[in-house]
């Protein structure tokens, strides 16, 4: 089996790295970060922190190079999910493109491209530390499932299968929706909240009238899923006030507030973004969402 | 010769202060002494759309102050307070007039003496380079109503001082349409302005794609709109038309809670978002979006200071 990982930042490279290490697997890593994909095809790529792995997938920037492939794997931040797999689509002709990415959408922009995606929604985190060395901060589960009927989940549960067995443990659900959702939900009603007021998940929902805030737009984001018939794997009202705990994630910044102190594009677009979208398409209101859109999108534009 | 004290001394009381200079007698009050003594040795200069500088008398200590016909508060609404209570007990023979953002200044300086009170709105600007230079940006008009144990003619004589003076001036019979028009439009473009760092400019006007912040902008003037109908206030201008007014002149303005938040000092998040929300509670109105705009920055103050 040949796995393309398209994009190998954080999350991507620790696909790559531990997919790699199977017999039965050739991992390729596509990213456009020069450093990071010589170190790799230098030194390898390593995983510190939540597990030590030293991983050999081929690497490489230049998408010409990438041979045909069963599966792709997307890992990039939201907003380029369109260039990434414009350059990359020819690998996957007869294989199959998952996302792991945030937010919503990212598998309509798939499939403009390929003709079999695959939906999905993964937990593991970390960071780039240096090229080539990835800390491996969360581990955790991802949830596959087909985009539609042209995949089926047989496909699905090969890949979910190779990845479990890579030690990242993957389940293929006939509907990967609702962990999508939910992970949308608590994003979107979390991060950007910090990102704007510049605290901390765990200070944010300290103060009742921000919680307030938070619990508004969860209702919006759940009445959106609710509307298509989604069923949530879990109520993203307990996961937030689970990780506002000392111990959990009181002091995390959110990915956003981080984008925003190092004024770097949010991927807001497909977070509020997305819930105001999908809303409109099935008669919920959003505004809220849309509102905490706007100031969002308002923020990127102060950079000039 | 009319005595005036204009008390606080920030762009928009020196700007009064150094206008009404030409025409009246003018004292001015400040917090800090140094302040008072660069304005009596430097005197206070003036530049942009008026060029001058003028000699007036300043002072930081409200022992000093003698009586006067008219006493400007022109300090913010955040600094209202304290500064009413200095005044308490002296300027027997003077008229206040507030000219605060938001809403409430009229009860704050009440509460302190039974002074006759005109309101006023201001809609000039200016930008204070130090001490004694204040830049003038905005020439637009002061708006001055009567409040308590006042008339329309005791606002009218105020406004015919502060234009002869060179500045823009007008009386109204009742000023709540015009302080809730200028509150509306404040709520909204400093609190959007506060959250996302733009300057008010073109972007608070744009309804081109759906997640451009006019949608927003046009949504909260809607809402405050909703609420000045529930109070009983038939607004002056349309805060719609205001901001795309001002966003359509090309200047960049900083409102003044941006810049506070930038500096990270108090904003006058209270008198004015803070007021429109308690108001519209009041009137059985709701204001979901004001509502999230006055906690968010509420949150972002209290994560600074």
């Amino acid at each position: 089996m040949r796995i393309c990982i398209v994009g190998c930042g954080a999350v991507g490279s620790l696909f790559a790295a531990n997919l790699s290490l199977l017999e039965d697997v050739e991992v390729w890593a596509y990213d456009l970060a020069r450093e990071h994909v010589e170190a790799i095809a230098r030194d390898g790529l390593r995983l510190t922190g939540a597990g030590e792995v030293v991983g050999r997938p081929r690497a490489t920037s230049d998408a010409a190079e990438l041979p045909p492939c069963d599966f792709g794997i997307v890992a990039t931040k939201a907003m380029h999910t369109g260039p990434a797999i414009a350059a990359t689509a020819h690998a996957f002709a007869d294989g199959c493109v998952a996302t792991v990415q945030n937010g919503l959408g990212n598998e309509e922009t798939l499939a403009a491209h390929v003709e079999r995606v695959i939906r999905g929604t993964t937990f593991p985190a970390g960071k780039i530390v240096e090229p080539g060395v990835v800390q491996w901060d969360v581990k955790g589960e991802t949830t596959l499932g087909p985009y539609d009927g042209r995949v089926p989940l047989a496909e699905v549960e090969r890949l979910a299968d190779a990845c479990t067995r890579a030690g990242m443990p993957t389940a293929a659900v006939e509907d990967a929706r609702g962990p999508q959702w939910r992970k949308v939900i608590f994003n979107a009603s979390t991060n950007p909240v910090g990102a704007l007021t510049g605290l901390t998940h765990g200070r944010v929902c300290e103060r009742p009238d921000l919680r307030g805030l938070v619990s508004g737009l969860v209702a919006e984001g759940k009445a959106v899923a609710a509307a298509q018939g989604i069923v949530l794997d879990a109520d993203p009202e307990q996961l937030i006030d689970h990780a506002a705990k000392p111990e959990v994630a009181y002091d995390h910044k959110a990915s956003m507030l981080q984008d925003v102190e190092a004024r770097r594009t949010t991927e807001i677009d497909f977070l509020n973004g997305g819930i105001v979208r999908f809303g409109r398409e099935h008669g919920v209101p959003t505004p809220l969402n849309e509102a905490i859109w706007a100031l969002v999108k308002g923020v990127e534009q102060s950079w000039g | 010769m009319t005595r005036v004290v204009v008390a606080g001394a920030g762009s928009i009381g020196s700007l009064f202060a150094a206008h009404l200079a030409q025409v009246a007698d003018v004292c001015v009050l400040t917090r800090r002494e140094a302040h008072a003594a660069a304005l009596r040795e430097r005197g206070l200069r003036v530049s942009g759309r008026s060029d001058l500088t003028v000699q007036l008398a300043a002072t930081a200590d409200p022992e000093a102050l003698g009586d006067a016909d008219l006493a400007i508060l022109a300090c913010k609404a955040t600094d209202l307070e304290p500064l009413a209570a200095r005044l308490a007990g002296r300027l027997a023979g003077a008229t206040v007039m507030t000219v605060q953002n938001g809403l409430g200044a009229e009860e704050v300086v009440a509460a302190h003496g039974d002074w006759p009170l005109l309101s006023a709105v201001t809609f000039m600007s200016g930008t204070r380079h130090d001490d004694a230079h204040v830049e003038y940006v905005l020439d637009t008009a002061t708006w001055i109503g009567p409040f308590r144990g006042t008339s329309f003619e005791d606002a009218r004589r105020v406004a015919e001082l502060v234009e002869s003076a060179g500045l823009k001036a007008e009386a109204f019979h009742d000023l709540r349409p015009a302080q809730w028009s200028k509150l509306v439009f404040n709520a909204t473009v400093n609190g959007v302005a506060a959250l996302t760092g733009l300057p008010h400019d073109f972007h608070f006007a744009e309804t081109e794609r759906p997640s451009d912040l006019g949608h927003l902008v046009r949504d909260l003037v809607d809402e405050g709109r909703a609420v000045a109908e529930a109070a009983g206030v038939d607004l002056h201008d349309d805060p719609w038309e205001m901001n795309v007014l001002a966003t359509r002149r090309g200047h960049r303005h900083f409102p003044s809670m941006l810049e506070d938040v930038e500096a990270r000092r108090p904003t006058e998040l209270e008198p004015i978002n803070g007021a429109l929300v308690r108001a519209a509670r009041r009137h059985g109105v709701h204001v979901p979006l004001h509502t999230a705009v006055y906690r968010l920055v509420k949150a972002k103050e209290a994560g600074y200071s």
